[in-house]
């Protein structure tokens, strides 16, 4: 399975999704107007990916600032790793935060109180 | 003198404002207020935290526009007719206050207004608990809209999201909505 790649934009993360490594990453700003449109082509490819995925996943989500539209289009990612999970692979989602963003920390908090998936939240010094 | 959406703001200090727009907003308009509050924010060497705050509440505030406002009533001067909207960002004190106006037809008044009265009565706790039920439950429309942006403005700035409507027409009414980002 080709990985998927994705340059981040001004208001589109970058995206690194590799089934050879079972390493995933959102990094950057997901501030889209339609972030449906963004999220489609992740979706579609964790759907052939969760057909057959690795024995350990590791998402890494980096993100500096993510819109309202966009938290319902990560929870549709989260949502597909929570079924990985449930059909006995291991998934560890790592939520980074920036050192005093209570906002980004909280909404880490959201997701792990709605995904059954084991999360853990790294706080980035600088 | 004809009403405009500028008669809504006329007690704000615009001439000071940190961004002022009146047009049609679109992706673009979005993205270059964006970058411009960025910038100046930076310049003026606010904490990140407040920075943070104050870029989160500007994106939904913005897109809420971008969304959510009606078609201008027949006979407003506007150079589009939809997505037109104006916003004010003003420094009060050490925080921001973050105004919007658009039109909004006459028929939706009566359900933003409860929206807004329920999410200025509920405690941070409820409106945290309605923002992850939402979440959770309820279906993304097309454009991935899930009448979360109110909620999440009001979880941001920890205070009352203050609102006013001005009927302009049977079928059509002015709409303002400011927060206040303050310092934490």
């Amino acid at each position: 399975m080709e990985p998927i790649v994705i340059e981040g934009t001004p208001k589109t993360p970058s995206i690194r999704f590799d089934a050879k490594d079972g390493v995933f990453e959102i990094k950057g700003r997901s501030i889209p107007e339609n972030s449906v449109e963004f999220y489609k082509p992740l979706n579609e490819w964790l759907d052939q990916y969760m057909q057959v995925p690795l024995d350990k996943t590791v998402v890494n989500i980096r993100l500096e600032y993510f819109n309202t539209s966009s938290s319902k289009c990560i929870l549709d990612v989260f949502k597909r790793l929570e079924a990985i999970h449930r059909s006995k692979h291991d998934v560890e989602i790592n939520w980074f935060y920036e050192e005093d963003d209570e906002d980004m920390l909280e909404a880490g908090e959201d997701y792990d109180s709605i995904i059954k998936v084991p999360f853990k939240m790294i706080e980035i010094v600088e | 003198m004809s009403f405009d959406l500028e008669n809504l703001v006329s007690d704000l200090d615009i001439r000071g404002a940190v961004l002022y727009y009146k047009g049609n907003v679109d992706s673009e308009t979005i993205t270059k207020a964006l970058d411009l509050v960025e910038r100046k924010l930076l310049v003026t060497r606010e904490a990140p935290r407040l920075r943070k705050k104050v870029y989160n509440v500007l994106v939904e505030s913005l897109q809420n526009l971008y969304h959510h406002s009606d078609r201008v009533p027949k006979g407003y001067h506007a150079a589009r007719a939809d997505r037109f909207g104006l916003v004010v960002m003003e420094k009060i004190g050490r925080g921001y206050r973050i105004t919007t106006c658009n039109f909004v037809s006459a028929v939706r008044v009566k359900e933003l207004e409860e929206k807004l009265t329920r999410i200025n009565r509920s405690t941070p706790e409820e409106i945290k608990e309605l923002y992850k039920d939402i979440l959770n439950h309820q279906e993304i429309t097309a454009k991935g809209l899930g009448g979360l942006g109110l909620l999440d403005i009001a979880r941001k700035t920890g205070h009352r999201i203050d609102f006013r409507f001005k009927k302009y027409d049977n079928l059509n009414t002015a709409f303002r909505l400011s927060a206040v980002v303050a310092p934490v």
